[in-house]
């Protein structure tokens, strides 16, 4: 019978609608409480302010992809070593952190709940195992089923209720959460040594456009009733003159049945939002895209905002990581799933001197500040594509301050200056939407209801920032913004202090959440479907599906599909 | 001028970062003795392991007198002053250096000269592998000063060179030499082993004596009489000029003695 109660900090909690007022939060068993007995352990909150727990919807902190990472990076690791203390476990840092490391380090931020957002089912297993291993933030996968060769069929027959079943049996025998699609047709063809350059093209030898992958899958989401819409990395991503590409695949998403919930999230737009015609010309395309997004509401985003350091590229689009590796000539690695998917592995610098990086760098926040909407446009570094994720806290101060971002863009390259949007915007972010960008809008977007805010009956998941927003003008003191939100005053997980100024003091599990879709009729698993991954796969059938023993704190959400 | 000799013959590996001009300076001895160091995951201070004197001499040098072998990372990063070792040294000698000079009398172990930017070092026995050539997975190589080794040395040498010298007198080099090196110069003043300058993009290798391998993804330039080593020495040929690694587009050179490579002779047709 644990009891906490909050007392008198400044509360940021957009879904229900409170806005820095002076409040107690009490906390009751890891849920948040009407009230709680005087026995309550009090933490004093005057002068702080209070948050949920962030909300991370697309970081790349497990699977094959990033042990892979790890593996050919030794010299990331050897500059940021971590030393064991009482509580916590020795590991490395940098752009690919070891498991436990990626646990403290977002909860040490205030992070209570990650999502990792690519996964090959056939890497399932192992995801899950370091899934386990990620302590302190409550997780979930997402299965890359874009290029999947089952649902390729089904949606070429235009059987989109077998297709939805299979889809259904896809997420419980992965243990996944939600409809991964990257570069849709794109992954199947570079099985080939081919790519797909518009939403039209053909993929060889299955007779489907991706237009007809993405609209098909929208709706099987739909049928499904699944929390979050599908999850989309989309065609021609970090190609000049993509932004084209990405407005067509957005009024393609149009043709969806929209009854208020967003039929696609478009994750890291900022690599989507390319103008220019080449490298030489490379410009931004921010005005164009969120221009629309502006006038449509059936969509939601993240940023995969640049950070000017020394990264890992990581993703299942092959071909992207080819066209990277021609432009860099760094240690690649490729990889052809088998029947599911491609992958592609290369360390990147982004350089403020450089002229592409430091627009690239100038488009995310481009974005972010045009997008009229925070709900819309959530905040994210695709980690560790565009930076690694305890970055975050340098993004939010370029975010809330436009002195914090034009003294980042005065040392940048001065083509890049030029053409940057940046001067001409003053808005900046203020407490309340940075709490929508950074958890509320992240946890809408998912469908986790529990989560991402402090209504009664929520997870009792909270975090503490050190920052008195009546006497601390965060547009103008940006470096002390930057660092509370580095070093969180406190962090509950789960009704727990986990973290307390900077310092992680307990342990939390955190659990692995999956999808349990009950469909009418179950997904037809005949002997034709067995002899094809007896045919096709390194893995036969009975050996596929995760049992649940694999995953160490088990949390299952039951769906009840329409189909 | 302090000096430390090991007060026993070391097991374990010893971690000394602290052994290192910038650091000394300025601190008394008994501050000196009190520095950190890790034997193998033991932490220790330095006068647990040493004897730790200082001369009337007021320059910042450090001398070591003893054999060392065990003992890593010392001059991490020095800018100023000097380490003279009279023994064998162990790994990560002089990594990321900045600036003056670290002189052995004796042999040096692994990554030498790590990453280094500035400076000198004089190896008067043999060196290990890796000298000069970053941490692995690193492309982070050395930048400049100058490395002279009297003796031999192991594979993976002068990996990753983006500037400065090295200079190996001894009879022979380890495996890939200049290994993707972009940049700088290495002089062979006797013979090189195989793969020598494998993926090089820039730079010149000079072998004044016998070539064991010349990568088939090298092709003949023409031939020199002499070439410059740096702003004050040049090596006498005739050379061969060979031009690679073209399987990385490399514009690298590679000078091969003529008098001491008869086998190249066939690649004369090709000029």
């Amino acid at each position: 019978m644990t009891e906490v109660i909050i007392k008198n900090g400044f509360v940021f909690d957009p879904i229900n609608g409170v806005k820095g007022e002076n409040m107690d939060i009490s906390i009751k068993n890891g849920k948040i409480v009407q009230k709680v007995t005087h026995n309550a352990k009090v933490i004093d909150a005057t002068g702080l302010t209070v948050m949920p727990g962030g909300v991370d919807i697309h970081t790349h902190i497990a699977g094959g992809e990033v042990n892979t990472g790890r593996m050919i990076r030794p010299e990331d690791h050897v500059k940021d070593t971590v030393s064991k203390t009482a509580m916590t476990r020795s590991g490395t840092g940098y752009s690919i952190p070891s498991t436990f490391v990626t646990g403290y380090r977002y909860s040490q931020m205030g992070y209570t709940t990650v999502m990792n957002p690519s996964m090959a089912p056939l890497e399932a297993k192992h995801t899950h195992e370091e899934l386990n291993d990620i302590p302190l933030v409550d997780k979930a996968t997402y299965p890359l089923v874009g290029d999947w060769w089952f649902v390729l069929e089904y949606l070429r027959k235009g059987d989109l209720e077998e297709c939805a079943r299979h889809v259904a049996w896809m997420m419980d025998i992965t243990k996944g959460y939600a409809i991964k699609i990257v570069n849709p047709g794109g992954l199947e063809s570079w099985g080939f040594g081919r790519n797909v350059h518009s939403i039209d093209d053909q993929v060889p030898n299955f007779c489907i456009t991706p237009r007809e992958i993405m609209v098909g899958l929208a709706k099987v989401n739909e049928m499904l009733n699944l929390p979050h819409s599908i999850h989309l990395h989309t065609n021609n991503l970090g190609l000049p003159g993509n932004y084209s590409t990405t407005l067509e695949t957005m009024k393609a998403l149009e043709k969806v049945p929209y009854n208020g919930k967003p039929v696609a999230h478009i994750t890291h737009l900022q690599f989507s939002s390319f103008g220019g015609d080449g490298w030489g010309n490379f410009k931004s395309a921010a005005e164009e895209i969120s221009s629309y997004i502006n006038a449509h509401n059936h969509l939601t985003f993240d940023m995969g905002q640049i950070i000017f350091t020394d990264t890992t590229t990581m993703t299942a689009d092959g071909p992207f990581e080819f066209t990277l590796y021609q432009l860099s000539g760094h240690k690649w690695v490729n990889s052809d799933v088998e029947t599911e998917t491609s992958g592609g592995i290369i360390p990147f610098q982004y350089k403020k001197n450089n002229a592409v990086n430091a627009t690239q760098w100038s488009i995310g926040l481009e974005l972010a500040l045009l997008i009229k909407d925070p709900w819309k446009m959530m905040m994210t570094t695709d980690h560790p594509n565009a930076g690694p994720f305890f970055s975050y806290p340098r993004i939010l101060a370029w975010l809330t301050s436009k002195n914090a971002r034009m003294a980042t863009l005065k040392n940048c390259n001065k083509k890049a200056q030029k053409k940057s949007l940046l001067p001409s915007i003053d808005r900046e972010i203020t407490l309340y939407e940075l709490a929508i960008m950074t958890r509320a809008a992240q946890a809408k977007a998912l469908g986790l209801k529990h989560k991402g805010h402090l209504g009664v009956g929520a997870d009792a998941d909270v975090a503490i920032f050190n920052i008195n927003p009546e006497t601390t003008d965060i547009a103008r003191k940006y470096k002390t913004a930057r660092k509370a939100f580095k070093n969180a005053a406190y962090t509950i997980k789960d009704g727990q202090i986990v973290v307390k100024d900077g310092e992680v003091v307990g342990h939390a599990d955190g659990r692995t959440m999956w999808l349990n879709v009950k469909t009418a009729e179950p997904c037809r698993i005949d002997e034709e479907m067995k002899s094809k991954f007896h045919q096709y796969w390194t893995v036969d059938y009975d050996n596929y599906p995760v049992s649940d023993h694999y995953v160490k704190v088990k949390d299952p959400i039951t769906i009840k599909a329409s189909v | 001028m302090i000096v430390l000799s090991p007060l026993r013959k070391f097991t374990y590996p010893i971690t000394a970062e602290c052994i290192n001009p910038d650091v000394f300076q300025g601190k008394e001895i008994s501050e000196i003795a009190k520095l950190p160091v890790f034997e193998g995951n033991k932490p220790k201070t330095l006068s647990d392991l040493f004897k730790v004197e200082k001369d009337n001499l007021d320059t910042p040098t450090i001398t070591i007198n003893g054999d060392v072998s065990e003992v890593r990372r010392i001059g991490i990063g020095m800018k100023k002053g000097e380490i003279i070792i009279n023994g064998n040294v162990g790994m990560h000698l002089g990594e990321k250096m900045m600036g003056e000079k670290i002189t052995v009398n004796g042999n040096a172990s692994q990554w030498a000269g790590c990453s280094m930017k500035k400076g000198t070092i004089e190896i008067h026995g043999n060196a290990g592998d890796y000298l000069a050539s970053p941490y692995r997975g690193s492309t982070d190589g050395m930048k400049g000063g100058k490395i002279v080794v009297d003796g031999d040395v192991g594979a993976d040498s002068g990996c990753y060179l983006q500037g400065g010298l090295i200079k190996i007198k001894g009879n022979n080099t380890g495996q890939f030499l200049g290994f993707h090196m972009s940049k700088g110069t290495i002089h062979v003043e006797k013979n090189a082993s195989t793969r020598l300058g494998a993926n090089m993009t820039g730079g010149k290798i000079i072998v004044s004596g016998t070539l064991e391998e010349l990568m088939p993804s090298f092709t003949i330039d023409t031939v020199k009489a002499k070439v410059k080593v740096d702003e004050t020495e040049s090596a006498a040929g005739p050379f061969y000029v060979f031009l690679g690694d073209l399987a990385e587009k490399g514009t690298g050179k590679i000078f091969a003695s003529k008098a001491n490579n008869p086998q190249l002779k066939s690649y004369e047709k090709y000029l």
